[in-house]
């Protein structure tokens, strides 16, 4: 998704000389090549990320258009109030890109692990969040964020996610996208679980069941009326997410359960409310959560099984 | 000129002291200290004005210390930007003007403050983007002593320096107190200059009150006089929180009390 990010990136650059990369010192190996195309297009502020947010702010308020870069927790959380007051406050059209999944930096312990930062940047007016499934979803969704005029939030995945879309017929800002479709149950997913909920759907057809899969990448604003439609046309529902149970896509397919007043068996998978503990690679940390095919696959039986 | 000025900033305090107690604002200490810089910049040093105030290359204004609000209102009232009438409903409700600036709520309010320390480093990302560009347009942000202690303020202090932006300008509003004591017992600056030129700015130190002192230190940085480095530049000028009424100056108080309306006449007699 990261290379996704940087192409797409580069071919806005190419026929917008405002668009500008802002780094807070990240992007090794990444971003040497635009760096090279575009050295007016670029800057490297140092390790400084309420500095960088300001920085994009002011340039945004130019007519420029910032992309700022930098881990998912350090782009969102450090800089927090300059998100909500310089970017947000004054709706400019500042897209802040956070590198990595909950897990991604899985041996670097919980100041590497946005588990809250969905939550956190849902609750704030104007912007929109996205967590893509895959690197076509990273290129149209940035091709309409880009269309857009107001502040964004992306959370990419690093580690050479698959190709799930055929083509970006089905990929559209604040919609979601049907992967499969499914009359027993549904998945929700946000992120790169998008590839466990389609092998589980293949394991669930191979027993007889069908598993719909959605991918949920526009979390604000959220498809709110098509969502509706699914969970009303589903026995059960299981949302998956690397992130925080609280505040993220559980939450709000809860509050959509919830508002409408349905009766339906639910489950959200995702990180419960702690700082996960030890060290292991990414997956062992979604074994440990169930945010895995298993895990969707053994929640649609015990749902269907009541 | 001076002699102008002064009576222009005079007035200012004339407007904002009634204004103030007719409408029961705060941070009253904190308007009167910038009230003779504000006066200056607008009349002197910025190319904005009402006519040009949506030119992408004009020079831009930022009040970093946010809360001071109401003393820059007057003083855009007194350019044009705003009308008086509208500064004279300050905090009522279903008005516009807010006890600290929102971006796009009136003509010449440029950035959204309130929160202290956010004010440079948005500046700073104009002066980069002006200065890529090749623009000449100029970028100052008044900054209050006390927000200095925000880190956010350093980043950007650090970066301003390494990036050699002679287009943006800082002046430190040096009044020695902040919200809860003096700057020297809180978290004292000193030495303040010496750390600007560690920097790399052009720092120069002025009284914030004497014209004859503010408009030369503008005239060096309008010429680039003497900042052979093209280094961004620091005016620290000393003032006094609550200057032009005896009774206020150099008073911690006035940053949270309110004038009374029964009190107002003798304030503006006293005001000086």
């Amino acid at each position: 998704m990261r290379l996704a990010f940087v192409e797409k990136l580069t071919e806005l650059a190419e026929k917008d000389k405002n668009v500008w990369l802002l780094t807070g010192d990240l992007g090794f190996s990444v971003f040497e090549n635009f760096i090279e195309r575009f050295p007016d297009q670029y800057l490297n502020v140092g390790v400084s990320e309420q500095n960088l947010m300001g920085i994009a702010a002011g340039m945004a308020m130019l007519g420029k258009r910032p992309f700022v870069y930098s881990i998912s927790t350090f782009a969102t959380m450090r800089p927090y109030e300059q998100i909500r007051n310089d970017i947000c406050y004054q709706n400019l059209p500042v897209t802040i890109i956070g590198g990595g999944s909950t897990f991604s930096y899985s041996t670097f312990g919980c100041t590497h692990f946005p588990l809250e930062d969905v939550a956190i940047m849902r609750a704030l007016p104007n912007i929109k969040v996205t967590v893509p499934g895959d690197p076509m979803e990273v290129r149209k969704l940035l091709d309409d964020i880009y269309k857009q005029s107001g502040p964004a939030y992306m959370r990419i995945a690093k580690k050479g996610e698959p190709i799930i879309h055929a083509d970006f017929n089905n990929i559209s800002l604040g919609k979601i996208s049907e992967i499969r479709s499914g009359s027993d149950a549904v998945v929700i997913v946000s992120g790169r679980q998008l590839p466990s909920a389609i092998t589980a759907h293949e394991i669930l057809s191979k027993e007889g069941l069908n598993l719909r899969v959605i991918s949920c990448h526009t979390l604000k604003p959220i498809d709110e009326l098509s969502v509706l439609k699914v969970i009303k046309e589903s026995k059960v529902v299981v949302t998956c997410e690397e992130h925080s149970v609280i505040g993220g896509l559980g939450t709000i397919i809860s509050e959509i359960i919830a508002k409408n007043g349905i009766k339906v068996p639910f489950k959200i998978l995702g990180v419960p409310d702690e700082f996960p503990k030890g060290v292991g690679s990414q997956d062992y940390f979604l074994k440990r959560y169930n945010i895995t095919t298993e895990g969707i696959v053994e929640t649609v039986h015990s749902l269907l099984n009541g | 000129m001076h002699e102008e000025l002064k009576k222009q900033a005079y007035e200012a305090r004339k407007i904002f002291l009634t204004i103030a107690a007719k409408t029961g604002a705060l941070h009253i200490g904190s308007s009167l200290s910038h009230i003779d810089l504000l006066t200056a910049l607008y009349s002197d040093f910025l190319n904005v004005s009402p006519e040009n105030s949506k030119d992408l290359k004009r020079d831009i204004f930022v009040l970093s210390k946010g809360h001071a609000a109401l003393g820059y209102y007057v003083i855009l009232a007194q350019k044009g930007f705003i009308p008086l009438i509208d500064v004279e409903k300050y905090g009522q409700d279903n008005t516009y003007l807010a006890a600290h600036p929102v971006y796009g709520s009136a003509p010449g309010l440029e950035v959204t403050t309130g929160s202290l320390g956010h004010g440079l480093p948005i500046a700073l990302g104009m002066a980069i983007v002006a200065k890529r560009l090749g623009w000449s347009s100029k970028y100052v942000v008044l900054l209050s002593d006390g927000e200095i202690d925000e880190g956010s303020n350093w980043e950007a202090i650090l970066l301003a320096g390494h990036l050699k932006l002679d287009n943006l300008t800082v002046i430190v509003d040096y009044n020695k107190i902040q919200s809860f004591g003096t700057v020297k017992e809180v978290l004292d600056l000193e030495p303040f200059v010496d750390k600007w030129k560690a920097f790399n700015w052009f720092v120069q130190e002025i009284d914030g009150h004497k014209f004859e002192e503010i408009i030369p230190a503008f005239d060096i940085i309008k010429n680039n006089k003497n900042n052979k480095n093209n280094k961004p530049n620091v005016i620290i000028a000393n003032t006094i929180k609550g200057k032009g009424v005896p009774y206020m100056e150099n008073k911690l108080e006035w940053h949270y009390l309110n004038i009374k309306l029964d009190a107002l006449d003798d304030t503006i007699k006293q005001l000086y």
